[in-house]
């Protein structure tokens, strides 16, 4: 099944590149990567989405932590969490069509961010599944163009996510989630 | 203090207590070159930069410093891959330093440009491009801090040349580093430590699996005790081989492919398996689904990533293995295993019968007969560096080391061209001590240019060449899984007497086993380093073997011959 990771990284030359070799050379398929900044100064924030079975995913968390840039990773598949992926969708909106798409826009919350005789461009954010939704509609009027950022995730509640060292200097989570089992 | 990125370098060096650096200058590196001169650090000039790499781990090994090698850029950084992939895999604490091309050409394809750190990434614990004079000092002392802590592995800092030629106003830094995301845990949690207890309390036939964390972590006095303590024998991987004496009546040898056949069946036997610091390589498990079939497994590792990796573990504990030895001492019972010793021991006796040392003489020369001689003849007490193949499994299963940080062998990667560089390395680490390497005709042939290098030093190591005039583990492949078809094996090689003469070095030919007492002996007694040119049996094989993939038990034996067992006096 999909995991979706969140990779705190040390904001550095090269780090996304030691991410991605990473899952090249342990033979892990990313679906999307996302990467930004983040609440603390020095930190990016990576969501990556890829397909595993937990012990997989148990193995790569593992691998990740070898990383010296890689600071936290947590996995957010099993947790209450919220999901949203962002979609720029240029689709054909001739005067005939256009209220319909206008309508279908609506019904999904999107936003249409530029206009033109022929086409519109809509945004729309949402879980995975939603934007599918609306691709699917959108596909019959004709889609000219589409971007999608790929996931971005954060845990619902109120406690953040990154934890800096105790007192002990040792880290939160990290070794202890690994050899258990 | 107004200093030179070049000065910086070896300002940082000499603070971090190097003595000795091996490497070769170039066009990138040469102010890094300029600068040695005025710092009281010995440089080894290689003959390729491999042996660059080799002689900085062996002498990490040794000396259980960071060994440091440099290149230049381009070729000189590429000629170091393999000695960097050999550390990685050997978690040999190292560090090496390129250089590259001036900052504003990188990325241009300018002339002997590599991406080096590109290249060395997966190769690297960690590794380091510097454009900038001002994060030479703080770079490098971070790569000497990751190289040697946690588990440990080489660090590669590759310095653009105008960053070494620019100066700067450089103090050293005496805070403590910080490293968001490094943070190696030492320390064992107290939960697994008391399960790992309960399930020794609970094993009837337990097994220790020694490998190299043993050493890496000077655990070798907690782990002598343990043992005695608990009365659980030992096993040792290939890289563990020192970390517990080979004469102590519980240790039972080396594991795994080419291990003695009693331990791997002690393995298969076993209830529980106590796997200290080594990794469940496929070399040493063969087949894993039906690997160690009865025995729960504890396995301690400084690398959360090493748990669970190849073989599911009951209990994980990360940290330290001398810190949780001693953690686990203050509360571990004496125990009685006595029925399974005994069990063990016979089945060592049905073994002895077929060890090449207790055949009647056929007037040729075997190469652990060699070994075996060589082993008597040092005491036990030489520093061995080994090449890659047959007569490396020999000189495992046949010299006795008895001591840490006297057996150094490429385990993890299997380099070839490893033996005589190690050598060199590490007789910089102990010059006081007696160094053979025991290498092949061909991997000697790889690296054997460093012969040069062991000359214009006047360093004394000594070369046994097991010449069988194959390459011949992949020959005896050949004999048991491909028809004997030798492709590609047989090997002519040089006078390899002559090749030392050619080097003003001193060499000597064996094709007796009456005559090899005399060719130690006359070594021993020459000034300079000698290789020895020992004409063995060719088409001998490394019994026993468990072929590739298969299960640890289905090993092949020696074929039986008329053994003498009752003469077989000899204390192995």
């Amino acid at each position: 099944m999909a995991h979706t990771l969140v990779v705190l990284v040390e904001d550095k030359p090269g780090v996304l590149n030691r991410v991605a070799s990473l899952f090249r050379r342990r033979a892990f398929n990313i679906e999307s990567l996302t990467v930004g900044h983040t609440e603390q100064a020095g930190l990016s924030r990576m969501t990556i989405v890829v397909e595993g079975d937990d012990f997989a995913i148990e193995r790569l968390i593992a691998y990740l932590y070898k990383l010296v840039n890689v600071v936290q990773v947590d996995d957010l598949t099993h947790t209450q969490s919220v999901m949203r992926d962002l979609a720029l969708i240029k689709v054909q909106a001739p005067p005939e069509s256009r209220t319909q798409i206008m309508q279908v826009v609506d019904v999904f919350r999107g936003r249409v961010v530029d206009v033109t005789n022929q086409s519109l461009i809509i945004e729309l954010t949402g879980d995975v599944e939603k934007i599918d939704g609306f691709v699917e509609v959108l596909r019959p009027f004709g889609i000219i163009e589409m971007v999608r950022t790929g996931v971005v995730a954060m845990e619902r509640g109120s406690s953040p996510l990154y934890v800096p060292l105790n007192g002990n200097g040792q880290a939160h989570l990290h070794p202890e989630s690994i050899s258990e089992n | 203090m107004k200093l030179t990125g070049a000065q910086i370098v070896w300002e940082v060096l000499k603070r971090e207590g190097v003595e000795v650096v091996f490497g070769y200058p170039g066009g990138a590196n040469l102010p890094i070159y300029d600068a040695m001169l005025d710092y009281p650090i010995h440089h080894v000039l290689v003959r390729h930069e491999q042996g660059a790499a080799h002689m900085a781990d062996a002498y990490a090994r040794v000396s259980g410093k960071v060994g440091v090698a440099m290149a230049t850029s381009g070729p000189g950084a590429t000629n170091l891959t393999t000695g960097i992939a050999t550390a990685m895999m050997d978690s040999s604490p190292t560090v090496f330093i390129t250089g590259q091309v001036v900052s504003r050409f990188i990325g241009f394809d300018a002339f002997q440009e590599t991406d080096v750190t590109g290249i060395t990434l997966p190769i690297t614990k960690h590794n380091y491009l510097v454009r900038r004079t001002e994060e030479i000092g703080a770079v490098l002392r971070e790569a000497f801090y990751i190289a040697r802590s946690g588990r440990p592995g080489p660090v590669l800092v590759d310095i653009a040349k105008d960053a070494q030629q620019n100066s700067t106003d450089w103090e050293y830094d005496l805070t403590p580093l910080k490293l968001r995301g490094y943070r190696p845990q030492r320390y064992p949690l107290c939960q697994q430590v008391e399960q790992a207890l309960e399930l020794i309390a609970q094993a009837r036939k337990p097994l220790i699996l020694a490998g190299q964390g043993v050493l890496l972590s000077n655990a070798m006095r907690e782990l002598q005790e343990f043992a005695e303590r608990a009365q659980i024998p030992i096993a040792m991987t290939l890289l563990g081989i020192g970390g517990f004496p080979a004469s102590h009546p519980l240790n039972l040898g080396m594991m795994g492919m080419h291990g003695e056949a009693w331990v791997n069946q002690s393995i298969q036997e076993a209830d529980l398996l106590l796997a200290f610091g080594m990794r469940f390589d496929d070399r040493v498990t063969g087949n894993l689904k039906t690997y160690a079939p009865h025995a729960r497994k504890i396995h301690i590792d400084i690398d959360p990533a090493e748990i669970n990796k190849n073989v599911r573990v009951d209990v994980g504990i990360v940290g330290d293995l001398r810190e949780t030895l001693q953690t686990m001492l203050e509360h571990l019972p004496r125990l009685d295993h006595s029925d399974w010793l005994e069990h063990i021991n016979d089945m060592k006796g049905e073994s002895a019968v077929r060890d090449i040392q207790y055949l009647p003489p056929d007037g040729h020369l075997y190469a652990a007969h060699v070994i075996h001689d060589l082993w008597r003849f040092t005491g036990g007490d030489a520093i061995i560096t080994t090449d890659v193949g047959q007569h490396q499994m020999w000189a495992a299963q046949y010299y006795r080391v008895d001591k840490p940080f006297q057996w150094i062998t490429s385990g993890g990667l299997g380099t070839m061209g490893f033996g005589l560089p190690a050598a060199i390395g590490a007789k910089f680490a102990r010059p006081d001590a007696e160094v053979w390497a025991i290498v092949g005709d061909g991997g000697f042939q790889m690296t054997a240019a460093e012969l040069s290098t062991a000359a214009q030093e006047g360093i004394k190591v000594n070369v046994a060449v097991i010449n069988n005039g194959f390459l011949g583990m992949v020959r005896q492949w050949q004999e048991f899984f491909y028809e004997r078809r030798y492709a590609a094996t047989p090997m002519r090689s040089p006078d390899f007497v002559k090749l030392a003469e050619a080097h003003g070095l001193t060499g000597f030919r064996v094709e007796r086993r009456e005559d090899v007492q005399s060719a130690l002996e006359a070594a021993r007694s020459t000034d300079g380093t000698v290789v020895i040119d020992f004409r063995v049996e060719q088409e001998d094989s490394v019994y026993p073997m468990v072929p590739a993939g298969a299960d640890l038990h289905n090993m092949i034996r020696r074929p039986l011959r008329a053994a003498i067992v009752e003469t077989a006096q000899d204390e192995l």
